[in-house]
């Protein structure tokens, strides 16, 4: 479903030239459990960020659903997202002034969905988090747990292909941390394509592949698809 | 995103953050109340200017006689000849040119008036009974009947004149002297107050044939023409400036002025004050515009991550520039909305201090006004908005 090939993401500072990532090939199939472990500045959350077109490749090609989205315009891209893609954070990204409800409607009102087929999907989803009695509340009001529940409920309300979530956790203590899990867990159960990006061993031991980065590049690699890649030499 | 959801979205932003939204609002509703009070201000003056020479009269057109000359001397003085005098028999013959409404020969002078034991000073105008339309001076009581021809001896008194010889308001029907004659009191006239220097109270009016014989000439002061309308004014000029050549053996000793000329002067003048003013406030708007530009941009970085997260979500860049401007457009209106009000509370105050100036604003100013707030206001955020159109969205989700 995911197709990335020879795919680098150079960022220019000053006049120094940093290969965030250096040809990349990954191939990520419909409905897999995938985690991207890596020290900081191994290139992990720029992977996320092509994958979830918020960033766009130096070079190389990205296939989504056997697109080139790369070359899509601007607003196309912007549709993909819409509907394909769905993005958690670490720090929830949750509209303040907004509810929980509200938070949850978002993508639906930038979809421009009817306000009646909104509500519906929105009660929905609430009863799928368990957050219907905090419907009303605002993020403020909400506990951390809440809180990252209510961006995964926004995340999947139009029912992406790929969910991808940027230290999940990061921002949670263990329990609450381990109810978001389940969630996410529960949602790839459900069919949906989860890629999680994280520091926490424990977490990214959960998934059924699990990828290892380091200066840009993938140095393990748990799928068989790409055993040859396996242990890979740290530079090519 | 629809247009309604992204009305509604914005509104919420904007009444999320009260103080920002009424400063901005405020700033906005003072450059409009100064515009609209301003216009205000100039129209009424305008309107004031041209109401004290409606007073005179409409479509008005005054005949002197002499030639006003700016250079030469006056006619004549190379031939030996004077002008000639403006006769009764003259006016009689602008009775019926085309275009010509009414008119009225006038004499001016002053004598004594005496009643019983009172006896003052008093300016007397000699005129017939079309000067009472042509001046738009109205009768308090009795009528005014002379002609051009003889007419019985009756006078009209003004308003102050009458209550000062009779007290007691039992004016109608005496006899009053005026110099040496008696007249008969036939009306008196209603109060009308100062125009243009002349006061209508203090004065009396007799017949045109009296007031030549009283003051003793043959020469009119001026023929007062109303012509029938306004378009009809130049032509009948023309044509009175020919008329009376022709009566005066080809000489044209007689000098014609409209009211309106000088009218439209001063419209002009006025309008073009009124103008000057309300782009000064203007100005006002425009540093309205200035800090929403400013307060706009602090937005943006503000909520930098929340623009991020909408790129996330899927919003496109024209989705985020039009929640931008629309923020701007509530914020306009309502400032334009508060500002017409506050424009027209302060033009009802200009009119309750000074009753006599006719300070109401101009449909056009506060349209105007409208459209300036909210032509600034788009223009204002046009660049904050294509700011955060144009945000990285990995930058903007990386700060927090």
């Amino acid at each position: 479903m995911i197709t990335l090939s020879e795919l680098s993401r150079i960022f220019t500072m000053g006049d120094q030239e940093v290969r965030a990532l250096n040809r990349v090939n990954l191939q990520i199939d419909q409905g897999e459990y995938l985690s991207v472990m890596g020290p900081s500045g191994s290139g992990k959350s720029t992977l996320l960020n092509i994958i979830g077109l918020l960033d766009q490749p130096s070079s190389g090609t990205y296939l989504l659903e056997n697109r080139d989205v790369t070359a899509l315009s601007e607003a196309e891209q912007a549709k993909v997202r819409r509907e394909r893609i769905g993005f958690i954070f670490q720090a929830f990204h949750l509209v303040p002034r907004l509810t929980a409800a509200e938070n949850i409607e978002l993508p639906l009102i930038l979809e421009g969905l009817p306000p009646a087929e909104r509500q519906a999907r929105v009660a929905a989803a609430l009863e799928q988090t368990d957050l219907v009695e905090r419907a009303h509340h605002r993020p403020a009001e909400l506990s951390g747990g809440q809180r990252q529940r209510v961006a995964i409920a926004r995340a999947t309300i139009l029912k992406p292909a790929v969910l991808l979530a940027d230290e999940p956790t990061g921002n949670l203590d263990h329990k609450t941390g381990a109810e978001v899990v389940e969630l996410l867990e529960k949602l790839h159960h459900e069919g949906t394509t989860v890629i999680v990006v994280t520091h926490d061993r424990e977490l990214g031991a959960r998934a059924h592949r699990r990828i290892q980065m380091r200066d840009g590049e993938i140095v393990e690699d748990t799928s068989p698809k790409s055993q040859e890649r396996r242990f890979a030499p740290s530079s090519t | 995103m629809n247009l309604p959801d992204a009305l509604t979205l914005s509104y919420r932003t904007v009444v999320s953050y009260r103080l920002r939204a009424v400063l901005i609002l405020l700033a906005m509703a003072l450059g409009v109340a100064a515009v609209v009070v301003l216009t205000a201000l100039g129209d009424g003056a305008r309107r004031f200017v041209v109401n004290q020479f409606a007073s005179l009269g409409t479509n008005l057109i005054i005949v002197l006689p002499g030639r006003a000359e700016t250079s030469g001397g006056f006619p004549g003085a190379l031939t030996g000849q004077t002008p000639r005098d403006l006769t009764l028999d003259d006016a009689a013959s602008i009775e019926g040119l085309r275009g010509v409404k009414r008119y009225a020969p006038l004499n001016v002078g002053a004598s004594e008036i005496s009643f019983g034991g009172r006896l003052r000073e008093v300016n007397v105008l000699g005129s017939t009974a079309d000067l009472i339309p042509i001046r738009h001076m109205r009768l308090a009581q009795g009528r005014f009947t002379a002609g051009g021809g003889p007419n019985p001896a009756e006078i009209l008194l003004g308003a102050t004149l009458a209550r000062e010889l009779f007290p007691a308001g039992d004016a109608m029907g005496q006899r009053v002297r005026l110099s040496d004659r008696r007249f008969r009191v036939a009306g008196v006239l209603a109060p009308q107050g100062e125009s243009m220097g002349f006061n209508t109270d203090e004065i009396a009016i007799i017949p045109i044939d009296h007031a030549q014989s009283l003051f003793n000439t043959q020469t009119l002061f001026r023929i007062l023409v109303e012509a029938q309308s306004r378009s009809a004014i130049e032509p009948v000029k023309a044509s009175i400036r020919n008329t009376i050549t022709l009566r005066h053996d080809g000489e044209e000793d007689i000098t014609v002025i409209t009211q309106d000329a000088v009218l439209s002067t001063f419209d002009r003048i006025f309008r073009a004050l009124t103008f000057a003013v309300s782009g000064i406030a203007a100005i006002s708007l425009a540093v309205a515009g200035i800090l929403v530009m400013n307060v706009m941009l602090v937005a943006v970085s503000q909520r930098t991550a929340e623009i991020g997260l909408l790129k996330a979500l899927g919003a496109t860049r024209k989705d985020i520039k039009r929640l931008f401007l629309m923020e701007t457009l509530w914020l306009a209106l309502a400032g334009a909305a508060v500002g017409i009000a506050l424009g027209y509370l302060g033009s009802l105050g200009l009119r309750l201090a000074y009753p006599q100036l006719p300070a109401y604003p101009p449909a056009w100013a506060s349209l105007a006004a409208i459209a300036t707030a909210f032509l600034t206001g788009m223009v204002a955020s046009l660049l904050p908005a294509s700011r955060a159109a144009r945000l990285n969205p990995v930058l903007a989700l990386s700060r927090r």
